[in-house]
């Protein structure tokens, strides 16, 4: 076991009892008193083209500013996602159309100086809509007769089968097959063949999304916002307002939670285009309606699964036919489809016939958008559902069929060549997976062998158990980049400033300890910076799990070029000692041969006012991508108690043993998969993303769209397991996303496994339940 | 209208509509601790005491407001230290927008329950719901802090 003096400690996040007590730092808390204020007059239709529209009487108003439909703002289609360049995801949203494409679209930007005169502008405006049908079904879109994109203007930036007369944003065929999986599924002796849905769910930052943007001293449009990429938001806004990206800024303050849902742009648009249109600061904060209804909810998706297996257990053919639907807009619409593929297909890497494909299409329903696991979590339920399926044909423990053909450490498979985010992957062999320990440790620690399948204790009442395993990335290999920069100060002390994008995970906090362990300081002597387009480094940004990898990366090089730097000036300083010879310890260096030496604030001091001719400023930094990105795994075990009569589920305890390296903060590391497992059991259980017969969001509130509160779980056990990847930081991989992943599966598994019916769409609702049972007693 | 709040032990004048929400008022004088979350009396990140009682502030109206004590984080002062404490020493914190909320609530709920338990922490605090954390971290810490095992 490696020690460390910074790494895998738990300290307080730097940023923590700021927070608590209350500190201005979010968005909104920053905005100027005098910000204009701006709402969205929406679509109440679910798609339908605007004949006329009329603000004369709306811009009478006292204190209307400015009100912009269509007619007023750039037509350049962009996409809102918030991707690297070129953006793998369809080119199909204006900032404004003459097309409304779900209930809640937006129809026109009003600007004005109070709450009030904004909602009075609002309903002055006249517009006529010729109402078209629209496309609900997502089963449906493909050569549906509405086309939900007409325009001509829309593109892709590569070739992603964008099929819009057809209302396809992309699709994936004959590309990610190894062997003949058909051929296989014939020959194999036991086989599974079954359907799997998961509807939407909403990402819920407690923080709504927020912007306020003004003009500065030098003429330049400055945004603050609420986003995980400050980089992506400078690009798209500069590309959506025809303005060079030199005149734009994006500073990120403290973010309320993001979860995904802050990796694309909203009302950025919005207060940039009328801060340009009228010189003024201003201001978008959306309700929590327009949160659940207006920006994006995570995809929903439909697979067929097809595995086959010899009498062994040894899985032999593993076929994933996926459609998923991207609602309005595309964003994200590949990448979230061929994550399902990427981190499923390779963790079980015994079966030699593989494939996997489908369509991504439109729905004249909320835009689907970047939510924590995605792709990954849908497919877990799939995949994981089926495999107890295949368990239970083989009679056969499902801890043992997973046991025998999960990847473990020094394996490969070929599927991480053949498909990465967007395109073509990157192969890699796993350098650190523990996945088969944490199958065992997680077994012992809900005591799967005692309770394994289930147990009736009350006539209505039955416990059982249930288990999921998940592998997901970290980082996108060769296109993620992040970059550090430190600076050393007078006082012995560094700033380190970061592109990477911290929306309460605790990055900056992790990011400071890398830095510091690289240096060879305590922490206490890094100032943290993250994030501003004017003065931070770039980074990617907050999503793929990437910070603590990539860019943590980035912070280790910047400390260790820095500490090369330190040593050099501190050699010069103690004069004749050579900087091989120079010990750098408790913030001093000395000659390894004894004598004189130097605190590094004495050095720091001498750099800036003492040293003469010799003076200068300390500067280093890291930049860093990887061709790797080894996944975090971990097993999942969950003990419920289902009530026979009702249907009602009580989780008991969740078990989770994960493996993501080196924990840098395992305090932190920890709240990260405790709170994605409950997300996750949030959506297996509650969380149910619901619309009228015409389109209209139904669970557009909080208290319509039940997020878990906490007594709805009754214990959640996290452990990690020992574990080192060289490629991490100080052996760290990524830690953000898996724990959301296996709910769904493991909870839909021990159901089964006390009742014997199988539910396979989520949410696990009581009535579902109830009604197999029904359904397996007739 | 015009009104007098007390605030923190303090008097503010000020000067608002009939319909303003308690929350929207305090943002507005400056205390930024208050914060805005689902607009329907859900999420508990708004909560002041009001005469020492946890309050949404969204759905109390602040023309209500004058002739009650109100406690925001920012009035706390010291005495939320080792609430805090208790919360970022688990890495509970996470992205701190519930944060505020949660300290003056666990605030009350040390003031009111008599034999504290886990069960009647998690229903004290049911109401001040957070996405970060999956409520574990918070429990661990706020347990010390209630002098429960």
């Amino acid at each position: 076991m490696m020690k460390f003096k910074e790494v895998k400690h738990s300290i307080p996040k730097v940023d923590g009892r700021g927070l608590l007590k209350g500190k201005s730092a979010y968005t909104d808390d920053l905005a100027v008193e005098s910000a204009l204020i701006i709402k969205l007059l929406r679509s109440p239709y679910a798609f339908a083209k605007i004949k006329s529209i009329s603000t004369k009487k709306a811009l009478k108003v006292e204190g209307v500013e400015c009100i912009l439909t269509y007619k007023d703002v750039p037509r350049i289609p962009i996409t809102r996602a918030g991707q690297s360049y070129p953006e793998p995801s369809p080119k199909d949203k204006f900032i404004l159309d003459n097309y409304v494409r779900y209930v809640g679209d937006e129809v026109a930007i009003i600007a004005g100086t109070t709450d009030k005169v904004v909602d009075d502008a609002m309903k002055l405006i006249v517009v006529d809509y010729e109402i078209l049908e629209p496309v609900l079904d997502f089963e449906k879109a493909i050569g549906h007769k509405s086309i939900i994109h007409p325009e001509k203007e829309i593109y892709t930036m590569f070739p992603m089968g964008l099929d819009a007369k057809n209302n396809v944003a992309c699709s994936y065929m004959d590309t990610m097959i190894v062997g003949d999986v058909d051929k296989q599924m014939k020959e194999s002796e036991v086989t599974i063949e079954q359907r799997y849905f998961t509807n939407a769910q909403q990402q819920v930052p407690l923080e709504p999304h927020t912007s306020t943007a003004f003009i500065d001293v030098q003429g330049r449009l400055n945004i603050i916002t609420s986003t995980q990429n400050p980089y992506h938001t400078r690009r798209i806004i500069g590309e959506a307002l025809g303005k060079p990206q030199r005149d734009i800024r994006i500073y990120k303050p403290r973010i309320g939670g993001g979860f995904g849902a802050k990796q694309q742009v909203h009302n950025d648009l919005f207060t940039a285009i009328v801060t340009l249109k009228t010189g003024k600061p201003s201001k978008c904060f959306y309700t929590r309606q327009e949160v659940q209804e207006n920006t994006f909810t995570r995809h929903e998706m439909r697979f067929d699964i097809r595995l086959g297996a010899d009498k062994e257990g040894n899985l032999e053919a593993f076929d994933m036919q996926l459609l998923s639907n991207t609602g309005a807009y595309g964003e994200h619409a590949l990448t979230t489809f061929m994550v399902a593929g990427s981190k499923l297909l390779p963790m079980y890497n015994k079966a030699k016939h593989l494939r996997f494909e489908g369509k991504v299409v439109y729905t004249n329903r909320c835009s689907a958008g970047a939510y924590r696991g995605y792709g990954a979590l849908q497919a877990n339920f799939a995949v994981e559902s089926a495999m107890r399926e295949l368990a239970e044909k083989l009679n056969m423990d499902p801890t043992e069929l997973r046991l025998k053909n999960c990847i473990k450490e020094g394996e490969t498979s070929p599927v991480f060549k053949v498909m990465g985010e967007g395109g073509e992957g990157i192969a890699q062999v796993m350098e650190s997976c523990k996945l088969d320990y944490c199958i065992k440790r997680g077994r012992k620690l809900i005591k799967w062998d005692k309770k394994y399948p289930s147990k009736q204790i009350a006539p209505n009442k039955i416990r059982s158990v249930g288990t999921a395993i998940a592998m997901q990335g970290s980082g996108i290999p060769l296109l993620d980049m992040g970059a550090a920069v430190l600076k050393l100060n007078d006082g012995g002390f560094f700033n380190l400033l970061m592109g990477a994008t911290d929306l309460g995970t605790g990055s900056d906090t992790v990011l400071s300890q890398i830095a510091a362990e690289a240096i060879g300081v305590p922490v206490d002597r890094i100032v943290i910076t993250s994030s501003d387009t004017d003065t931070t480094p770039f980074d990617v940004g907050a999503y793929a799990s990437s910070t603590t990898f990539v860019s943590g990366n980035a912070a280790r090089k910047a400390g260790l070029n820095m500490r090369a730097k330190l040593i050099e000036e501190a050699a010069k300083a103690l004069k004749a000692v050579h900087k091989d010879d120079i010990i750098f310890e408790d913030c001093t260096f000395k000659s390894k041969f004894g004598g004189e030496s130097i605190t590094l604030n004495e050095l720091s001091q001498g750099l800036y006012h003492k040293f003469g001719a010799d003076m200068k400023q300390l500067i280093a930094s890291g930049s860093n991508t990887s061709p790797k990105s080894p996944p975090p795994f971990m097993a999942a075990f969950v003990e419920i108690e289902i009530d026979t009569e009702t249907g009602q589920i009580d989780i008991l305890e969740y078990v989770a043993v994960v493996d993501c390296g080196t924990t840098i903060n395992p305090n932190l590391a920890k709240i990260q998969v405790e709170g994605g497992i409950l997300q996750g059991i949030g959506m297996a259980m509650w969380e149910d993303v619901r619309y009228s017969k015409d389109g209209k969001m139904l669970s557009n509130n909080l208290m319509k769209y039940k997020i878990p509160n906490r007594k709805d779980v009754k214990k959640i056990t996290v452990e990690f397991a020992e574990s080192y990847d060289p490629a991490g930081p100080y052996g760290a991989k990524s830690v953000g996303e898996i724990g959301i992943d296996t709910p769904l599966a493991a909870i839909a598994n021990a159901i089964y496994n006390a009742v014997g019916v199988r539910i396979r769409s989520v949410p696990l609702t009581p009535e579902k339940i109830l009604m197999a049972i029904a359904n397996q007693n007739k | 209208m015009k009104l007098k709040l007390n605030i923190n032990n303090r008097f503010y004048n000020t000067n608002i509509d009939g319909d303003e929400s308690l929350l929207d008022v305090l943002r507005n004088i400056g205390f930024k601790s208050v914060k805005k979350g689902c607009d329907t009396g859900t999420c508990g990140v708004c909560s002041v005491l009001i005469n020492g009682k946890p309050t949404l502030s969204c759905q109390f109206l602040a023309a209500r407001a004058p002739g009650h004590k109100i406690l925001t984080v920012e009035g706390l002062g010291k005495k939320a230290d080792k609430i805090v404490d208790v919360i970022v020493n688990e890495g509970a914190d996470q992205c701190g927008y519930c944060g505020p909320a949660l300290v003056l609530t666990t605030y009350a709920m040390k003031k009111e329950l008599k034999n504290p338990t886990i069960e009647k922490i998690n229903h004290y605090l049911a109401g001040n719901l957070c996405r970060c954390s999956g409520y574990e971290g918070q429990l661990r810490g706020i347990k010390k802090y209630m002098g429960v095992k």
